[in-house]
């Protein structure tokens, strides 16, 4: 599962964007993103609402073709062959309503040849839920649906972890608790990219902060403290601010 | 090969298992099967003569209208959620997807069916002058016909805003041919005034080309925004 067959190198990126631009429209939600992203540390995508934070996530994750520009996962541009070594969690949870927690992971893990009831049953426990619950996912609270969306997004053991807002309507101890989730995992390889606007959480797990404006990437820093006031200071281009490509 | 049968088993299993907590699709289908059958003994009162040469066309047509209603809901539980993303992040390939709904569908229309069919039978007064059996292969292929194109067609206007009026509009000038053959061969062994020969054979080739035309498609369909 683990075990990627790419010849990645440890000290190379695991993930590079090149000059991505994506456009709805006329609206363009990415406006030229660049940057290299080491493998084995943790990134808090930070950003206003509409800064471009989820279309990256998502194109990254593949599920989003970009206009124009190139994402290149452990060395492969082609990002289905790469795709049982990312692991995607959204806003909506991603599950079936109607069934339990265990009978969505049992589904999924099918869907990446693993059909392991003790795998389902370890990442249940790990995000801090019970597999044994029979409730459909329906009838979570947000906080757990959140929690087993991440189980979802954990469950075939991927390299790359792409969480979008994991922590909205869970409350400050689970999401600490899942902080400390993410950051051992990290110290394990992962590679794990965080959208939250809950950037205080983040502020002694991440390695770097990664600001969003207007579809770019405005400021990466080691430190929330100074992400914020390089954020401050930015002042975009007069054209940079338009949403509108040519 | 085997992932692919493995993942539209467990695709399979999980729609049948949501569909038996909800009955949502079924539901529907029988409600509106049933109006039909009602509202069309109520207009037409024909004598068994008339019936075995209208029966064809009554029944496909109800079975169509309701079948349209089943392949509606088919991606709306994928949609909710968002799950279908789930489906495209993973390696899974997107033909596991479509024959595990395409199957699915085709086992719900088919309960329909049989579930309907004896209502027809006795509202209608039908007795086969051919041989009846017949009728079976020609449900299946008919049924396949519909459920092939369907699911498909509802899987390419799930982005669209109106689908439940898209669905029909694509749906049905695409099944013409198939909807004729099933009409004239249940016609044909109904009143056995012709060989259903040529028209089974249609719905066959039809089957085949569209069958394989879709699942060639389907990834481009997935994939899709």
């Amino acid at each position: 599962m683990t075990d990627s067959k790419s010849s990645h190198h440890p000290n190379t990126p695991i993930v590079v964007v090149t000059d991505l631009v994506k456009q709805f429209g006329r609206f363009a939600a990415l406006r030229g993103v660049t940057g290299a992203f080491e493998a084995g540390r943790l990134y808090a995508v930070l950003g206003d609402n509409g800064a471009g934070k989820t279309t990256l996530l998502r194109a990254v994750a593949g599920l989003t073709h970009p206009t124009r520009g190139s994402i290149s996962i452990l060395g492969s541009v082609a990002l289905r062959s790469v795709s049982s070594q990312i692991g995607y969690m959204a806003h909506p949870s991603l599950l079936y309503d109607e069934m339990s927690g265990m009978e969505n992971l049992r589904y999924f893990s099918h869907l990446y040849g693993i059909a392991n009831e003790e795998r389902c049953r370890q990442v249940i426990r790990l995000v801090g839920l019970d597999p044994e619950l029979a409730r459909p996912v329906g009838q979570y609270s947000q906080g757990m649906r959140q929690r087993m969306s991440l189980a979802r997004a954990l469950l075939h053991d991927p390299k790359i972890l792409l969480l979008d807002e994991p922590f909205s309507n869970v409350d400050v101890s689970s999401g600490r608790e899942m902080v400390k989730l993410l950051a051992q995992m990290r110290d394990a390889g992962k590679t794990i990219f965080v959208v939250t606007h809950q950037s205080a959480l983040l502020e002694s797990a991440a390695d770097e902060f990664v600001w969003m404006q207007a579809g770019q990437i405005v400021r990466r820093t080691p430190k929330l403290e100074g992400a914020l006031l390089a954020f401050a200071d930015w002042k975009p281009e007069t054209e940079s601010r338009k949403p509108d490509l040519p | 090969m085997s992932l692919i049968s493995n993942i539209t088993a467990a695709t399979l299993a999980k729609d049948i298992r949501l569909e038996w907590r909800s009955k949502d699709a079924i539901n529907s289908m029988l409600f509106f099967g049933l109006l039909v059958v009602v509202v069309f003994s109520f207009a037409f009162d024909p004598i068994a003569e008339e019936s075995r040469r209208i029966a064809g066309g009554l029944v496909w047509v109800a079975f169509l209208f309701a079948a349209v209603v089943a392949l509606n809901q088919t991606w709306a539980r994928e949609v909710r959620n968002q799950v279908l993303d789930a489906y495209r992040v993973s390696p899974a390939p997107a033909n596991s997807l479509f024959l595990a709904k395409a199957l699915g569908n085709f086992l719900f229309v088919i309960v329909m069916e049989v579930l309907m069919t004896p209502l027809f039978i006795v509202f209608y007064k039908l007795r086969a002058l051919g041989p009846a059996w017949m009728l079976a292969p020609i449900a299946v292929l008919g049924t396949w016909a519909l459920v092939v194109n369907g699911t498909f067609f509802a899987a390419m206007s799930l982005r669209t805003r109106a689908r439940e009026i898209m669905l029909p509009l694509l749906l049905f000038p695409i099944s013409l041919p198939a909807i004729l053959a099933m009409v004239r061969a249940t016609t044909a062994i109904l009143t056995a005034d012709e060989p259903a020969k040529f028209w089974i054979v249609l719905l066959i080739a039809y089957d085949v080309v569209f069958t394989t035309a879709c699942l060639l498609l389907f990834e481009t369909v997935l994939q899709a925004e």
